[in-house]
């Protein structure tokens, strides 16, 4: 991302907080917002930044809102939404003067917005990157490999779904606060995954979403640095996408954790981390992306991968499992049981979670039974267990290195 | 991926009335998954009888008409589908005439996205 670009998305939840605060009409406000980054993508190369870019952007912005506003189509929709606002007198009362409202609750507010539970969570992830984000349709479109007509669907249908339900540009009230952040935290995570997961023979446009993620939950820490969670996240994915150069072979193939290749992994993320989960832990109210990253940093600060610290990772999982009811923490916990003392003991902490409805034919079961029975001896359990594996997953990587594994056990 | 099957004697006994229930449903279906920002790509398939295979044997192509698998039921469409989960795509298949007629098959698509394990 050129610098150029990066200092557009950056402006893009200050300009339209700015339009929504003065206008209301969250829905077109976007819109317009999104044609001011365009122009200003065009015109500011050759021209040059204007001094003051956000105000710049406000004015545009502005001038096309109210276009959309005259426009015919718009003054349908306001007379169909009349009816369906909780509170239309939000709308004419203007707001202070609008060059300099961005403060720190707008950017939070938006972020409230897009993540309002009445999306699901594909369409609270496409609006956050096009709202929060100032990404393009087109951009969220090729980073999710769809259509871009699907994506601008999504999109406007979201934000048709917000007005619906109410909702108006304000923080919600403290008691859903921490729900709703929690929710706000839940995307910014499933963005960041959708872009490590993605394996490096895909689009490049994958690998973007992860410094995408990493970059808002940077600005939600600015905006809360006493939160506990807000810092645990992001040091959850500086200590994930510090494995990133080493996790995939020149074919894309994945590379298992204890195969990889250490010096590949970015240094500079894992001190971040570290020291961002340390603290956390120390200063702030215990919770799961906390934990997970002080998994992550026990992982990212072995020097080899015989020197990991299993004990201490098992202790880590108890406390996680104690904080939320995850099927995949106890597998993983499982393994980590394993590694510590033993595969005996790890399938012992496998064998009530074959019975889990939530993991039915789930293939990451498979996969972790496939590795404890090896690591036990049993060479044709295992291998059936890996062919299982293999067959159940949707993942091309994920099947090549299962088959691999029941291959080498023949 | 919703699969969409047929076999000539289901598609000859039906009326005029239920062939263009058939045809409504699919376009309200495809609308509604359009407005959702949920459709990916979908297409109805011409009658079997349209059908050539192709093979090729010591680099030498063949052409044959006529499907491929020997069976009573043939492709007859498909959706290609952006779901939540597995339960809303079998929803989604529920509500074609064709499950009633025949069947519909939900199968997940695969990616390039994967974990360590």
């Amino acid at each position: 991302m050129s610098n150029f670009e990066l200092l557009l998305r950056e402006q893009a939840p200050q300009v339209l907080s700015a339009l929504v605060r003065h206008y209301g009409h969250f829905d077109l406000a976007e819109e317009a917002v999104q044609e001011a980054l365009l122009a200003a993508s065009q015109q500011w190369p050759g021209e040059g930044v204007p001094d003051n870019p956000r105000g710049w952007l406000i004015r545009v912005g502005s001038r096309r809102l109210t276009d959309l506003l005259r426009s015919e189509s718009a003054r349908r929709r306001r007379e169909e939404n009349a009816a369906q606002l909780a509170a239309p007198e939000e709308f004419v009362t203007a707001g202070p003067e609008i060059d300099d409202l961005a403060g720190r609750d707008d950017t939070l507010t938006l972020l409230f917005l897009c993540c309002h539970p009445a999306l699901s969570p594909a369409s609270q992830i496409a609006l956050t990157l096009r709202a929060v984000g100032g990404l393009t349709t087109a951009q969220i479109a090729a980073a999710f490999l769809v259509p871009e007509a699907t994506m601008a669907q999504r999109i406007s249908r979201a934000k048709r779904s917000i007005k619906q339900a109410g909702s108006t540009f304000e923080l919600p009230p403290e008691t859903e606060r921490d729900v709703r952040m929690g929710a706000v935290l839940h995307v910014l995570y499933l963005i960041f995954n959708e872009g490590y997961t993605a394996s490096s023979g895909t689009s490049l446009h994958s690998a973007e979403l992860t410094t995408e993620a990493i970059r808002l939950v940077r600005g939600v820490r600015k905006l809360l640095p006493d939160d506990g969670e807000v810092a645990g996240l992001l040091a959850l994915m500086l200590l994930t996408d510090a494995r990133r150069p080493a996790r995939t072979g020149a074919d894309g193939a994945l590379i298992p954790l204890a195969e990889q290749d250490r010096s590949k992994w970015d240094r500079d993320a894992i001190v971040e981390g570290d020291a961002l989960v340390m603290d956390a832990l120390a200063r702030t109210q215990l919770g799961p992306y906390q934990v997970q990253a002080a998994i992550a940093a026990v992982h990212d600060t072995a020097e080899r991968a015989d020197d990991t610290d299993w004990r201490q990772i098992v202790a880590l999982y108890d406390v996680l499992a104690h904080l939320v009811d995850n099927p995949m923490v106890k597998l993983n916990h499982a393994v980590a049981v394993a590694m510590a003392d033993g595969p005996k003991e790890g399938l012992a902490v496998l064998e009530p979670l074959e019975s889990d409805d939530r993991l039915t034919s789930n293939h990451r079961l498979d996969a972790v039974r496939a590795h404890l029975l090896e690591m036990s001896g049993d060479i044709a359990g295992a291998r059936e267990s890996y062919l299982l594996a293999s067959r159940r997953t949707t993942s091309v990587p994920e099947r090549n290195y299962l088959q691999s594994k029941a291959d080498r056990l023949t | 991926m919703l699969l969409i099957y047929s076999n000539p004697e289901s598609w000859a006994s039906l009326s005029a009335e239920q062939r263009e229930g058939l045809s409504r449903a699919h376009q309200s279906l495809g609308q509604e998954l359009i407005e959702k920002g949920q459709f990916v790509s979908g297409a109805g398939l011409a009658d079997p009888i349209t059908t050539r295979t192709v093979q090729v044997h010591d680099e030498t192509m063949s052409v044959t008409d006529g499907p491929y698998a020997e069976a009573k039921e043939h492709l007859a469409g498909f959706y290609l589908i952006e779901c939540d989960d597995v339960d809303q795509a079998i929803a989604y298949a529920a509500r074609m005439p064709d499950a009633e007629y025949v069947a519909v098959e939900v199968r997940p698509v695969m990616d390039m996205s994967g974990l360590e394990m």
